[in-house]
């Protein structure tokens, strides 16, 4: 075996703003050996190639761009004296909190006290959303597409659809017009969810409840063939296609790992103070909860310090945990398991999603036959946004009780 | 030696002394490619060529990639045989030169009466196929070996031969070796038209005449159309889709055997397969069409391999998808390979190998080139091939990423470029580099695995179109 065998305190796997964010903290508040491994040449996770302002605040189009996000947050992690390491990949688990990694340096082996796993998310591609057809060039995720054009300065194609109605859609027309694509229609399955008018952005229309039935054309796309809420079936002409939102969390490390995921979310199962199923390894980002906005995702890092910190002190893990679910409409909720130590998630408020629009939806929640919480939201609730249910009850649930039920009532 | 590989914009060179080719192979599928290596251990000059940018771009890239025993042909047929002998020789050439197999085995798994009761018979078949490892087992025995199986199997048989086997490095072993030794192979040449000679036939390609004083047709799909300009009306190829669904590798652990469906009156079924990639395959469907190019998938087909996949294995369902893709077999109407000598004209046919090429792909070139004496060709002496390495793709060998030694001597091999796959650096330079470089984004993807992951190219596409378009001319 000729791998290099190392122990840090705390390993933090990816250098998104979640993990940044942890490892800033944590060296900040005095934990000694923090070490980050990055798989891309250069740290900052997915802002790197999202050239569009709206990063680090939570106006719309506020903020700065993504490449300065990420630049200030892994300068910001440096400074606070963590050890970032770009172009290292962590492969795989050889104990509970070691983990192997590659690199152009060699192979190496690093023990941990605590592992913080933020590997992020990815749009589903074409093929895991099952949509057939032929399989042509020009058909793209967002995060595909902002590469190729601002990292890469590709040539794309001329008429673009873009399939899905959540955020990230928005930014997908704005790169597809930076680089000379017209936008002919975005296009969701799901009901809309605003009037008519504000579903069009730049003249680009949604079309509501309407599913890409099959892509066309050979070696190029030719178009997207879709059925209408109606029945009517139509191809839209085009040569390129993105897909985009329709998330899954990089989930992959935590798997093989053994590290138990949340049936709802699908990534790995946590309580407030970010702990996992298996002892010692903490998770934040959107590994945890696919996409949710930068800030949340450093602010989950930062939030994980306190409780890192703590179990470096005492190694002390909790056992048996009740889980929170969701009934439908809603989707997922995060964090997912009740914790003994008084913990709140960052904000004071759980992150769900719901499948389908909700107007002013009566949140309520419910263990052993007990309501721990019930209240109407007065905002309106869509699908591929967050919505957000306040954690003031949490204290009230029984962390070695029955299932937390959260519902909409 | 200096190899010829020429494509699109290149003219076709003209021999010495404007001779005509000695023998020329349309079409670099596996079976194409399998005779011109088989052609380039002799004293010809042989030319191997092709319509498509690459070699193994038509059926040969889109199967189920097992390398059969050949237990359940029918017996009798030089399918039968040919299959039975191309396991053997692919098997030891796959070790020679490091193309990925696994060697996983088979259970047909019985699901209702019909099937159970069938299963005595399909022993039998396999033992008149000189096959006789294979083995009935009771309902126990299977869930023992499977333990994700769906409820309700009833038995099954094991066929611990079946193996499976990388479709993509096989053909472009055979086609390194036969350029290697000095095979000319044209691509992006479609033949348009053939003009029989006495002595030499001239073809009309994309590029310009070739000429060549014999001829074999492993046009695949297109071998009818081929066979049609010698004036032959002896078959018909009618394209039978398959589609298929390929998993994540976060699926592989549920399932340890090829896991064939039982033919029974009710039709062949569908099979789960691993591959040597670490993937699950689901599939294939079986539809008779009569568009050549009809390789898309459907809302229907897709359907169907969900609904049996459940049933075979529930917990494959909750997985991610990685692909779907079909490929197109090439059914004649007959149970056999339609291979055909015409000793007057100089010419073969290698027809109708539908759905077992890739296992028999290197006996049919053997046969073909004794047939090919038949014609009237001495083909000289036989020399020994340069021995071959291919890259290791397959999951259960030493993927450069986990290998010390080699990124100690070269870091490139721990620069990982493609994360789903974990295809590095130092893996991509030396695709770009080989004999016969990948042209497209799906060439680089078929000799390296780059971009084949779950994202899809989410992380890596842009930069991997990137590296082939600087490689570009
Ligand atoms: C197109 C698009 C537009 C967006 N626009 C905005 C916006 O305007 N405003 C906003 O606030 N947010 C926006 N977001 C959301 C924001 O980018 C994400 O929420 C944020 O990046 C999540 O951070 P993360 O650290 O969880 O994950 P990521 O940023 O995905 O980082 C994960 C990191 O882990 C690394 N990694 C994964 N596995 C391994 C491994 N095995 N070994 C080593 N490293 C590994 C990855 O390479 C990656 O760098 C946008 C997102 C997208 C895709
Ligand atoms: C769904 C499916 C599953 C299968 N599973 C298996 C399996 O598990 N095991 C197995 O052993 N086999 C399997 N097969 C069968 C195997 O894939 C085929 O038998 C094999 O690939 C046929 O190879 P080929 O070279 O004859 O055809 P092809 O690969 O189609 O090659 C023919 C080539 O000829 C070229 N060509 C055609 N016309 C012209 C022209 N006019 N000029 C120049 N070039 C031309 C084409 O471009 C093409 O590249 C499967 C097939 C399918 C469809």
């Amino acid at each position: 075996m000729t791998r290099r065998e190392r122990t840090v305190d705390v390993l933090v796997v990816g250098a998104g703003p979640a993990g940044l964010g942890a490892a800033a903290e944590l060296a900040a508040s005095g934990v000694r050996r923090v070490e980050v491994l990055e798989r891309e040449q250069s740290a900052g996770g997915i802002p790197r190639h999202c050239h569009h302002a709206g990063f680090g605040s939570s106006r719309p189009n506020g903020g700065t761009s993504g490449p300065e996000y990420a630049r200030r947050s892994t300068a910001a992690a440096a400074r606070a004296g963590a050890t970032l390491r770009t172009g290292i990949t962590v492969t795989g688990w050889a104990g509970p909190r070691t983990l192997d990694a590659t690199g152009p340096g060699g192979l190496e082996r690093i023990t941990a006290h605590a592992v913080v796993l933020a590997t992020g998310a990815r749009e589903r591609p074409r093929s895991a959303r099952l949509v057939p057809g032929t399989r042509p060039a020009g058909v793209y995720t967002t995060g595909e597409l902002q590469q190729a054009v601002h990292i890469h300065h590709q040539h794309i194609g001329t008429r673009a659809v873009i399939v899905g109605d959540e955020p990230v859609g928005i930014a997908a027309a704005d790169t597809l017009r930076a680089a000379g694509v017209e936008v002919v229609a975005r296009v969701t399955d799901r009901p809309a969810a605003l009037p008519a008018a504000l579903g069009r952005h730049h003249g680009a229309p949604l079309l509501t409840r309407t599913t890409v039935t099959a892509l066309a054309g050979s070696p190029r796309l030719t178009g997207v063939a879709v059925r209408h809420g109606d029945g009517r079936t139509t191809t839209l002409p085009c040569d390129t296609v993105v897909f985009t939102g329709d998330w899954i969390p990089d989930h992959e490390l935590a798997r093989r790992g053994d590290v138990p995921l949340d049936p709802g979310t699908r990534g790995p199962a946590h309580d407030a103070a970010y702990r996992t199923h298996a002892p010692g390894v903490f998770a934040a980002g959107n590994l945890l909860h696919a996409v949710e906005r930068a800030g949340t995702a450093a602010a989950e890092g930062r939030a994980l310090a306190a409780p890192v910190r703590r179990h470096l002190a005492t190694g002390a893990w909790p056992a048996g945990r009740a889980a929170l679910t969701v009934a439908a409409p809603l989707e997922w909720i995060a964090p997912n398991l009740t914790g003994p130590d008084g913990d709140r998630p960052t904000g004071n408020r759980f992150i769900l999603r719901t499948g389908r629009p909700l107007t002013a939806p009566l949140l309520v929640v419910r263990q052993d036959g007990l309501e721990l919480y019930r209240r109407r939201l007065l905002r309106p609730a869509r699908p591929g946004r967050p919505l957000h249910l306040p954690a003031d009850w949490l204290d009230r649930a029984d962390p070695h009780g029955g299932t937390v039920r959260v519902s909409v009532g | 030696m200096t190899h010829t590989v020429t494509a699109a914009g290149d003219p076709l060179p003209a021999l010495p002394g404007g001779a005509p080719y000695d023998v020329t192979v349309i079409g670099a599928g596996v079976v194409g490619t399998a005779i011109a290596r088989e052609l380039a251990r002799y004293p010809l000059r042989t030319a191997l060529v092709e319509a498509s940018d690459d070699i193994g771009n038509g059926t040969s890239k889109a199967n189920t990639a097992i390398l059969h025993t050949g237990f359940d042909a029918v017996p009798g047929t030089l399918e039968a045989r040919l299959v039975r002998e191309g396991q053997r020789r692919l098997s030891a050439y796959a070790a020679d030169t490091g193309i990925p197999v696994e060697r996983v085995g088979a259970l047909l798994v019985a699901w209702d009466a019909e099937q159970l009761a069938a299963l005595p018979a399909l022993l039998a078949k396999a033992e008149a196929n000189g096959y006789r490892a294979a083995r009935l087992l009771d309902a126990d025995e299977v869930a023992e070996r499977e333990p994700h199986l769906g409820p309700g199997a009833l038995g099954g048989l094991e066929v611990p031969d079946e193996s499976v086997i990388c479709p993509w490095t096989t053909p472009l072993a055979f086609a390194t070796q036969a350029v290697r030794a000095g095979v000319h192979l044209h691509l992006d040449c479609p033949v348009r038209d053939i003009e029989p000679g006495s002595t030499v036939h001239t073809l009309t390609t994309g590029r310009g005449p070739l000429r060549t004083r014999f001829l074999i047709n492993a046009a695949g799909l297109y071998a009818d159309e081929i066979d049609r300009r010698f004036g032959h009306d002896v078959f018909t190829v009618t394209p039978r889709r398959g589609q298929l669904i390929v998993f994540d590798k976060l699926a592989r652990d549920l399932v340890r055997h090829i896991l064939l469906p039982v033919p029974t009156s009710a039709g062949k079924g569908v099979l789960v397969a691993p591959t040597v990639f670490g993937n699950v395959l689901l599939g294939p469907t079986a539809e008779e069409l009569d568009d050549k190019t009809a390789t898309e998938s459907t809302q229907e087909g897709i359907a169907l391999l969900r609904e049996k996949g459940r049933r075979i294995l529930p917990r494959l369902l909750d997985e991610e998808v990685t692909a779907v893709y079909a490929g197109l077999r090439a059914a004649t109407g007959q149970e056999d390979y339609r291979i055909q000598e015409y000793p007057g004209r100089r010419y073969i046919a290698v027809g109708g190998i539908r759905s077992t090429g890739l296992t028999a792909s290197m006996a049919i070139a053997d046969h073909v080139t004794g047939l090919l004496a038949r014609t009237g060709l001495d083909p000289g002496t036989p020399a020994e091939l340069e021995p071959l390495t291919m890259p290791g793709l397959g999951e259960a060998a030493e993927r450069p990423y986990l290998n010390a030694e080699l990124i100690a001597r070269d870091p490139a091999y721990g620069t990982l470029v493609c994360h789903c796959e974990r295809v590095t650096a130092g893996e991509i330079r030396d695709a770009l580099a080989a004999t016969l470089p990948p042209r497209s984004v799906a060439g680089l993807a078929r000799r390296t695995r780059a971009g084949n992951g779950r994202c899809q190219g989410f992380h890596c596409g842009a930069g991997l179109r990137a590296l082939i378009e600087g490689n570009g001319p």
